[in-house]
């Protein structure tokens, strides 16, 4: 789960991290009232989205006085901002972050995610701030550090200093600097993260350092203890599709071709999806139902499927284990009682009672074309298109 | 022989009276493992499915021998029972569900750590299908008869899709020795790497067909350990070619992230490592059966 970067700042702060002055706004009033609240000559206007490079999109905006603040934030509350990381449709700004505006020295980049190598934490920094992570790595790999962090003991002070000092921070500023890098660690570790990113961390003329622009995603899987991290949750920011289907339990993503899937399994719909790819189709969506496949999340799935305008062809790729393909088959003609489907359907169903289940299903009234495979299923609904 | 269970393989099942352990549990047993009890804390001296039940993994251990667990537990409190299999003295233990959080699993990686090589229990999962030894024992989730038995080993990150593979190789005639089911989470108790070795051993198996997908180091590691050591040979499938950057793909452990753990990326770097490729998901059996008459 992603949060905005105003939540991601009060959250760091709480661990010792310094923030900049700044407040939340929904109306262009209200920034201006923050802007004076906040005092001094300079102001930064920034667009709350779940995306970065929103500077590039104009999301982010320097005022010199609250009046212009206010202009600004006019300008950006209800606005669909297209980055690169957000997609041509873009998201859509509902909270406007006015922050006093710094005047840098330095930047620097820290982050923390998991690496799954050695199963441990692992903080990246570098001397190159403001440039994406992905950018560093291309253009100046050479000013990365990289520490492994040892989850039974936790960041030591030392592996903080070390970094400090590989940044080449200056020595007054060392202890504030590892104090930071252990608080975002905490962070990390106490709040089921998996990134935690400042970029840039800057020193300001006044030789603060500060955390401009914050960035932090959480483990779904631990929500269930982190009351406090899924009330940030702003379904606003995710696809409407996305947020259906995992209210639903349902894993979805959407994507850009025409063939909608309903599949059972991650593995097997990733397979499905590349089978059509190769049968020279566009699956409309990534769709898994769960290894059991029950009539109730056969019936979500189609709900779903039936509101994506993209999808021509619809295609159900069952692997029955327990759950059994005949079961598996009423669940679908259940599903069809109750959804019209106005598209053509390819079923293919395999596995335990598949014999059963294809009678069920040719003995009903549903319209659909039976396939035997996973590519024939593939191949039959891509031809359809044709 | 197969590898990690046999039909004498004895098997505790972790939340045994609960609907999901009472299910599978029972499946097991009419596929015949020899499943010797269960623990359920609190139920401890009753009977469930005419087997015994205990308060801890310790007693069941004491008084079954067994050295093998499955966990059907919910996932807040899997990290737990993992840990307790752990030092109770269980050599497998299998993780059925989804939904541990990672910062959990790589607790429970920390805390195996105590134990020397000799006394360390391998954990499989979580989010896994489980282990299965046709013919011999199931210790998982998975429909047995689609599995016959043979001389192919199978691991897989995905279950529905090991699935698949199992009947495409059915269809073809050909068993399997062991299929292993390994999870499609972020951080999981074995890796590709861990199990392939243990079927380079087994002299019950030919042939290793490895399903893996996008997202994480893990095909690359096993891919590079087969070239080093092993001389069966060794085939593969990875699915996601057409899954975007960045998006979680149904498993959690289902992302790209960095260089390499695109499954375009990854089919390449396995060629180079002498893994025949699968060139798609419905043809693995075929893969299978060409590398087999090549040897």
């Amino acid at each position: 789960m992603d949060i905005h970067e105003y939540q991601a700042k009060k959250l760091l702060a709480d661990f010792g991290v310094i923030i900049p002055r700044g407040g939340i706004a929904y109306s262009p009033e209200n920034a201006e009232n923050k802007a004076r609240e906040i005092g001094g000559s300079k102001w930064v206007v920034k667009a709350q989205i779940h995306s970065g490079a929103r500077g590039k999109a104009g999301g982010i905006i320097l005022c010199n006085s609250p009046l212009e603040v206010a202009q600004a934030t006019d300008k950006l509350l209800g606005k669909k901002l297209v980055t690169n990381q957000t997609g041509p449709q873009g998201k859509i700004v509902n909270r406007i972050y006015v922050e006093e505006a710094t005047d840098i020295k330095k930047e620097f980049y820290l982050g923390l995610v998991f690496d799954r190598s050695s199963e441990s934490i692992m903080v990246v920094a570098s001397t190159e701030g403001g440039m994406s992570v992905e950018e560093i790595s291309k253009e100046k790999p050479e000013s990365i550090i990289r520490s492994k962090i040892e989850v039974a003991v936790g960041m030591q002070k030392f592996q903080a200093r070390e970094i400090a000092f590989g940044l080449g921070v200056a020595p007054e500023l060392i202890n504030r600097t590892a104090d930071t890098i252990i608080g975002c660690y905490r962070a990390f570790s106490e709040l089921d993260a998996t990134m935690v990113e400042i970029n840039p961390l800057a020193v300001s003329d006044q030789g603060q350092i500060l955390a401009l622009d914050c960035k932090m995603s959480f483990d779904n899987n631990a929500l269930f203890r982190r009351n406090q991290i899924s009330e940030l949750r702003d379904k606003t920011q995710e696809n409407p599709s996305e947020v259906y289907a995992s209210d639903r339990g349902l894993n979805y993503v959407s994507l850009d071709g025409n063939i909608g899937n309903i599949i059972n399994g991650a593995g097997l719909a990733m397979a499905s999806m590349d089978m059509i790819k190769l049968a020279g189709g566009e699956p409309a969506n990534f769709l898994d139902v769960g290894g059991g496949a029950t009539p109730e999340k056969i019936v979500k799935a189609f709900k779903l499927i039936s509101m994506d305008e993209k999808v021509k062809v619809i295609l159900v790729n069952i692997f029955a284990g327990i759950n059994r393909c005949d079961w598996v088959a009423e669940g679908i003609v259940q599903a069809l009682d109750k959804i019209e489907i106005n598209n053509p359907l390819v079923i293919r169903l395999a596995g335990t009672n598949v014999d059963k289940g294809n009678k069920i299903l040719r003995e009903s009234k549903i319209k659909y074309i039976e396939a035997n495979s996973l590519e024939d299923a593939a191949n039959k609904a891509v031809k359809i298109l044709k | 022989m197969a590898v990690i269970i046999d039909k004498n393989t004895k098997i505790i099942i972790q939340g045994f009276t609960g609907k999901m352990g009472t299910f599978h549990a029972d499946e097991m047993i009419k596929y015949g493992s020899n499943v010797v009890g269960g623990v359920t804390p609190g139920k401890g001296g009753t009977k469930h499915l005419n087997l015994p039940v205990f308060n801890t993994v310790k007693e069941a251990v004491d008084s079954t021998n067994a050295t093998a667990s499955i966990l059907f537990v919910p996932p807040a409190f899997a990290a737990d029972s993992a840990m307790e299999a752990a030092d109770a003295g269980i050599r497998t233990c299998v993780a059925i569900v989804d939904g541990i959080p990672s910062h959990d699993m790589i607790k429970i990686k920390r805390y195996m750590r105590r134990y020397s090589k000799s006394e360390k229990m391998s954990l499989v999962g979580p989010n896994c299908a489980g282990i299965i030894s046709p013919g011999k024992s199931m210790l998982g989730i998975m429909p047995g008869h689609i599995y016959k038995e043979g001389r192919v080993g199978i691991i897989s990150r995905s279950g529905t899709l090991g699935y698949e593979a199992a009947q495409q190789l059915k269809d073809l005639n050909i068993g399997i020795s062991t299929s292993v089911g390994i999870g499609g989470d972020p951080i999981n108790g074995s890796s590709f790497k861990d199990i392939i070795g243990k079927f380079e051993e087994d002299n019950e198996t030919d042939a290793i067909l490895m399903i893996g997908e996008i997202g994480g180091p893990q095909e690359v590691a096993a891919g590079e350990f087969a070239k080093q050591n092993m001389k069966k040979p060794v085939i593969a499938y990875i699915a996601g070619l057409t899954a975007p950057k960045g998006k979680v793909m149904g498993h959690a452990g289902a992302i790209v992230s960095a260089y390499g753990e695109s499954a375009v990326e990854k089919v390449e770097i396995l060629k180079e490592f002498g893994v025949t490729i699968s060139k798609n998901p419905s043809v693995m059996g075929e893969t299978v059966k060409n590398v087999l008459s090549k040897k």
